[in-house]
């Protein structure tokens, strides 16, 4: 299928620049001209990912969010959009959250990766997996994942004092409050309209009076 | 995504010659820009350049009182640091106006000046688009502009520059470092780094190819009250329509530069001088020589609306 779309946009490119202007030469990198098929390239990395060393040789142009799914059959982490957008696929790598959709596999040599197995089990689930469950913080669950893995980062960025949009004075600390929990979740988006129970499962976690945290 | 080889460089230097030497090799650090549009294969590079190693993710004081930001330091932790939200919190501001949170933990400085538009003409491969395909026409022109330029266009582009951070570095006069395969070294103040579309859309900034940003340098403080005001469709995480970077000294005098309404962050010297005379005063030099489309013409009453919204903030908390 992507291959018929690229041969369609490939002809019509070439009509709407007439013969003219397709002679221009150079084009620079990232302009859409018939190229020979470039060869996949393979290369191995190692990744710790849930305190487990894994040894791997990856396509370089897989992410980290196929890595986990495809060859570690993580299958927690979701593919939403792909494209940085939804937060679905939202992992921690090196303690920090990142979309791992909008990273490469291969510039995680090394790195300690946290998915959603590894912040809890069933049989003993993370203080965050807890609270979504008593405060009914999801519906589809489809990007429920990535909201515990961005909702146990931010309480965390806060403490460690990071500033955001809604943080009246930058020089102070932030505090838990609603509008500061709302502003950094605004990442991940939940199709269903779960967010006013994920910010109490939130609110709920750092022990912050919710009260005025729903208006 | 077309494949690619992949390397990671070791030195500043190294990197470039890397750069140079592959033909259709780009540099690679966050990613978060670059490999949404290689999955779009917007960009398509043969190799990649990964610069996460060179150990430019520091923020340092400078002889002259100012600081100097490598071109590694994520966007998280520049609007953190102590030094940034005290002196320059225009900045700090900024950047968590922009983007989200897993977004700004791995996009860096050097990234972010590099990012490119988000016209949706440009995205959209079935459409003409000079930035994309030179040659091949504006689908904007005459096409859904409500997000596009009002002034700085040309009749080959009406693409904005997207960032929020760029626009307070540029009323912060920050100087963008780099560094070539030779070694050689220089400085591009942040007016000149980003470039008018003119007939090569394409040509986006000042840089050669091959040449690597090391570092962003802020002069010394100028103090006054900082403010960044954004305005959007959505509360967060969306791009500016118009936003302004404020620096207002107690006397009403200060500095202004505009995003979201031009290719580059939008700064003019007649509206730093107008400061003190009231929004319409700022607005009238910023936008002289204006040529919205009927989508966007509103962005025009929305400057200077938001100039007067983002002065009266300063002044509360001046």
């Amino acid at each position: 299928m992507a291959n018929v779309t690229e041969m369609e946009i490939s002809r019509r490119g070439v009509m709407a620049v007439g013969a003219a202007s397709a002679m221009l030469a150079p084009l620079p990198a990232g302009a859409q001209v018939p190229a020979p098929k470039a060869v996949p390239v393979t290369m191995k990395v190692s990744l710790e990912v849930n305190g487990t060393r894994r040894d791997l040789e990856v396509d370089t142009r897989t992410t980290l969010l196929d890595v986990l799914r495809e060859n570690l059959h993580l299958t927690g982490t979701k593919k939403g959009c792909d494209h940085g957008q939804c937060g679905a696929c939202t992992v921690m790598a090196g303690g920090k959250r990142i979309n791992s959709c909008l990273s490469l596999a291969v510039m995680h040599q090394g790195d300690e990766i946290v998915t959603i197995e590894g912040l809890g089990t069933p049989e003993k689930l993370h203080p965050m997996q807890a609270a979504f469950i008593k405060h009914d913080g999801y519906q589809c669950g489809y990007c429920t994942p990535g909201q515990i893995c961005s909702a146990v980062a931010v309480l965390a960025e806060i403490k460690a004092g990071i500033p955001s949009h809604v943080t009246a004075e930058l020089t102070a600390r932030p505090m838990v409050t609603g509008a500061e929990m709302r502003e950094r979740m605004s990442g991940n988006i939940c199709r269903c309209g779960a967010y006013s129970n994920i910010v109490d499962a939130m609110a709920d976690v750092a022990g912050a009076d919710i009260a005025g945290v729903k208006a | 995504m077309k494949p690619f080889t992949y390397e990671r460089a070791k030195t500043p230097a190294a990197a470039a010659a890397a750069a140079m030497r592959t033909p259709g090799a780009k540099f690679i650090a966050g990613g978060t820009n670059l490999l949404d549009l290689m999955k779009l294969e917007i960009e398509a590079p043969r190799h990649l350049v990964d610069v996460n190693a060179l150990k430019l993710d520091k923020i340092e004081a400078t002889p002259g009182g100012g600081v100097r930001i490598g071109a590694l330091v994520s966007n998280t932790d520049l609007a953190s640091n102590t030094r940034i939200r005290r002196d320059y919190g225009v900045l700090s501001r900024a950047i968590v106006a922009g983007a989200s949170g897993q977004l700004r933990n791995k996009a860096t400085t050097a990234g972010n000046l590099l990012q490119r538009t988000r016209c949706p003409y440009f995205y959209d491969t079935n459409q003409p688009c000079n930035k994309r395909q030179p040659g091949s026409g504006c689908g904007a022109i005459g096409g859904y502009s409500r997000q596009l330029a009002v002034i700085g266009t040309s009749t080959k582009c009406i693409a904005t520059y997207p960032g929020d951070m760029a626009v307070a570095m540029r009323v912060l006069d920050a100087q963008v470092e780099t560094v070539n395969a030779a070694g050689t070294v220089r400085a591009i103040p942040i007016a000149e780094f980003h470039r008018s579309p003119g007939d090569t859309p394409h040509i986006e900034t000042a840089l050669a190819p091959g040449e690597l940003i090391t570092s962003v340098t802020l002069p010394a403080p100028i103090g006054g009250s900082h403010v960044y005001y954004k305005v959007r469709d959505r509360a967060s995480y969306a791009f500016a329509l118009v936003s302004v970077a404020a620096v207002v000294q107690r006397d009403g005098s200060g500095r202004v530069a505009i995003g979201g309404i031009a290719p580059r962050p939008w700064r003019v010297a007649g509206a730093d001088a107008a400061m003190g005379q009231g929004a319409k005063a700022v607005a009238q030099p910023l936008l002289a020589g204006a040529k919205p489309t009927e989508d966007n013409a509103f962005k025009l009453a929305l400057v200077e609306r938001t100039i007067g919204a983002a002065i009266a903030q300063a002044r509360e908390t001046a």
